[in-house]
């Protein structure tokens, strides 16, 4: 039998951070603290399914911590002036989440369209807004925080604290995400040539596509769902502040590699992308469950899982050919 | 350069001359105050507090110039001190250190210059260099909350701590809190590092409350950590069984205090507007007669509901 360790990796090290979780703590596997993980991971779950895209077709964005930030710094405020202008508390929140979506979009094209017709590598357009986003947050907030006023934020808490059917929201919204995102990266037309952009450009120019249109459209995939990650974060702590979304471009990437994605390009996996993230928070999770490791060594268990997880994936398959 | 009086700030000395109500300085006086950058919300407290600071003392007494400058990290904050030197030829530095080590040659350069020094919450690795000393009290922080519990569960109980990030300051908060509750029925479950961070905290706590059926009292050693616990702790009901002691004296938890309707009992002070003490202190040594050097030890009471009004600032961001 041969097996696929590029699809299998993941969730090998998945599984064992299971094991390891309920040998660790017997409430591991409650109920509540499932809930808990699966919620937690779909902030980067989200933006990583975004960041897929982004590194499948060659570039890579490190922006998103920062523009989600920013997004929810803009949310807030946006909602706090709409409320004294209207008692209509659902419009006020609608109102928040399209200006998210639509700022999202925009933050993304601004990267994209820097990135191709500006020609300046992503690694540095990105590095060059993430220091915008964060410094426009901490302009907003005035070096403090951003807090969501009382009346709207208990009309927008169920989009972060309510389920369906005892699924969180959060949860659904990551799930719907990720078949969304699986589908186009898989069986379209648009998903195939981000992957043939990423492998080789030149070839792909040749072929008659349009590679600064595809990039372009990475990137704003990418502002969508951090606008999406944004809109489901903003109920959660009704606040935002300089500190929001520190070194989360860091964890998506790193969600995104464990997960299987070629971080040169050429080759986006969207459920190993799903099973990064939940490797990720399941790393937290469990030392937070334990104190037989020293809080200072906290880095360094993760440092070692991450490694692991992708030696599992690359270091294994390699050695069976 | 200091003899030229600009002709606003000339007609500014003019109108106090006339009035003679307003003390004027025999010559002018900069003074730079260097500071980290609004990071997370108990540093932008700070910031918010050393520009209050400046407009008021700047108001009050012309041809003194108070330069800010916000630096976000070591490194950058010992170029900021040599830009103050070289640049504007400051008469006196109010720092607040990143760290205590990298920055004491740094400072010890600017007290070559013949600047005057006073240095705020950290010291420097070599206490000669300073004239003032404006120190918070981090064990005193943790102990103050310590005993809190420890008197208010006389009878016993279960607490978890949450701490920042891992530093010097952590550490002596962490070690006054377990002196404070020393000797005590209280038993600490287990702290973790939440990085005086928000999120960090809620996630924290989630797992806390995952992981013990059982929690009495939360120690957070900062306001943001305690706000962020308690939502944690409201998402799960279990705001009843427990109740928290924050820390630095945030706005919207000392409205909570004062208010007495939050799960957060007491916070204790740690202030932000420390910063405003120390330069006030040092615009004291050109305008008043009385002498300013020395050590100034500001301690860390609790904030409970009878005191909590003098601690509440409206607009400041933290």
């Amino acid at each position: 039998m041969i097996i696929n360790w590029k699809a299998a990796g993941p969730l090998i090290a998945l599984g064992a951070l299971l094991v390891l979780g309920t040998l660790i703590n017997g409430n591991f596997l409650s109920t509540g603290n499932m809930t808990n993980i699966l919620t937690r991971s779909s902030f980067i779950g989200i933006i990583a399914i975004g960041a897929t895209f982004v590194i499948s077709s060659g570039s890579i964005d490190l922006s998103v911590g920062s523009m989600a930030a920013f997004i929810a710094g803009v949310m807030i405020m946006f909602m706090n002036t709409l409320k004294d202008l209207t008692d209509l508390m659902w419009l006020v929140v609608l109102a928040g989440v399209l200006a998210g979506a639509v700022l999202g979009m925009f933050a993304g094209w601004l990267n994209g369209i820097l990135t191709t017709r500006g020609k300046i590598e992503a690694f540095i357009v990105t590095l060059g807004t993430m220091g915008i986003y964060r410094s426009l947050v901490t302009y907003l907030a005035d070096g403090g925080t951003l807090s969501l006023n009382s009346q709207v934020r208990s009309m927008y808490r169920p989009v972060y604290y309510g389920d369906i059917l005892g699924i969180p929201f959060p949860v659904i919204i990551f799930a719907a995400m990720a078949v969304l995102g699986y589908v186009v990266l898989n069986h379209t037309a648009y998903g195939r040539h981000v992957q043939s952009v990423g492998a080789n450009e030149h070839v792909a120019r040749y072929s008659a596509i349009s590679t600064d249109r595809v990039k372009i459209i990475a990137f704003m995939i990418q502002g969508a769902c951090v606008a999406m990650a944004t809109i489901i974060y903003v109920p959660r702590l009704g606040s935002a502040s300089s500190s929001t979304g520190v070194l989360w471009e860091l964890e998506a990437i790193a969600a995104v590699i464990i997960g299987g994605t070629l971080l040169k390009g050429g080759y986006g996996r969207i459920g190993g992308t799903v099973a990064g993230a939940l490797i990720l928070t399941l790393i937290g999770n469990i030392l937070n469950l334990t104190d037989a490791i020293s809080n200072y060594l906290n880095g360094a268990v993760q440092g070692v899982i991450i490694i692991a997880a992708v030696f599992l994936q690359r270091g294994i398959g390699k050695k069976q050919k | 350069m200091k003899f030229l009086i600009k002709p606003v700030a000339a007609a500014f000395a003019l109108g106090a001359m006339a009035l003679a109500t307003i003390p004027t300085l025999a010559a002018d006086i900069t003074i730079g105050v260097s500071i980290p950058s609004a990071t997370h919300g108990w540093a932008g407290g700070m910031n918010w507090h050393a520009a209050e600071a400046k407009r008021r003392l700047e108001a009050a007494n012309p041809g003194l110039k108070i330069i800010i400058s916000a630096s976000g990290s070591a490194t950058e904050q010992a170029n900021a001190l040599e830009d103050m030197v070289s640049v504007q030829n400051i008469d006196a530095l109010v720092i607040l250190p990143f760290e205590s080590d990298p920055l004491t040659d740094p400072v010890r350069r600017v007290k070559e210059s013949g600047a005057f020094i006073t240095v705020v919450d950290r010291g420097l690795s070599d206490p000669t260099i300073r004239n003032i000393y404006v120190a918070g009290d981090n064990p005193g922080f943790g102990r103050s909350a310590g005993q809190y519990i420890a008197k208010t569960l006389s009878d016993g109980g279960k607490v978890v701590a949450m701490r920042g990030i891992p530093t010097v300051i952590d550490d002596q908060r962490m070690d006054g809190f377990l002196a404070g509750i020393k000797g005590s029925k209280i038993e600490l479950l287990d702290s973790k590092h939440a990085n005086w961070n928000r999120d960090k905290a809620f996630e924290v706590m989630q797992d806390f409350l995952t992981r013990f059926p059982k929690i009495d009292a939360v120690w957070a050693a900062d306001d943001d950590m305690a706000l962020g616990a308690l939502e944690a702790i409201r998402e799960a009901g279990r705001e009843t069984e427990m109740f928290l002691v924050g820390g630095g004296g945030a706005k919207d938890v000392v409205a909570g205090v004062r208010d007495g309707n939050s799960s957060i009992a007491v916070t204790v002070l740690y202030p932000p507007a420390m910063i405003a003490t120390a330069i006030d202190l040092t615009a004291a040594r050109f305008i008043s007669n009385g002498p300013v050097e020395g050590i100034f030890n500001l301690a860390s009471p609790l904030i409970t509901k009878e005191n909590a009004a003098a601690f509440y600032f409206a607009k400041s961001p933290y």
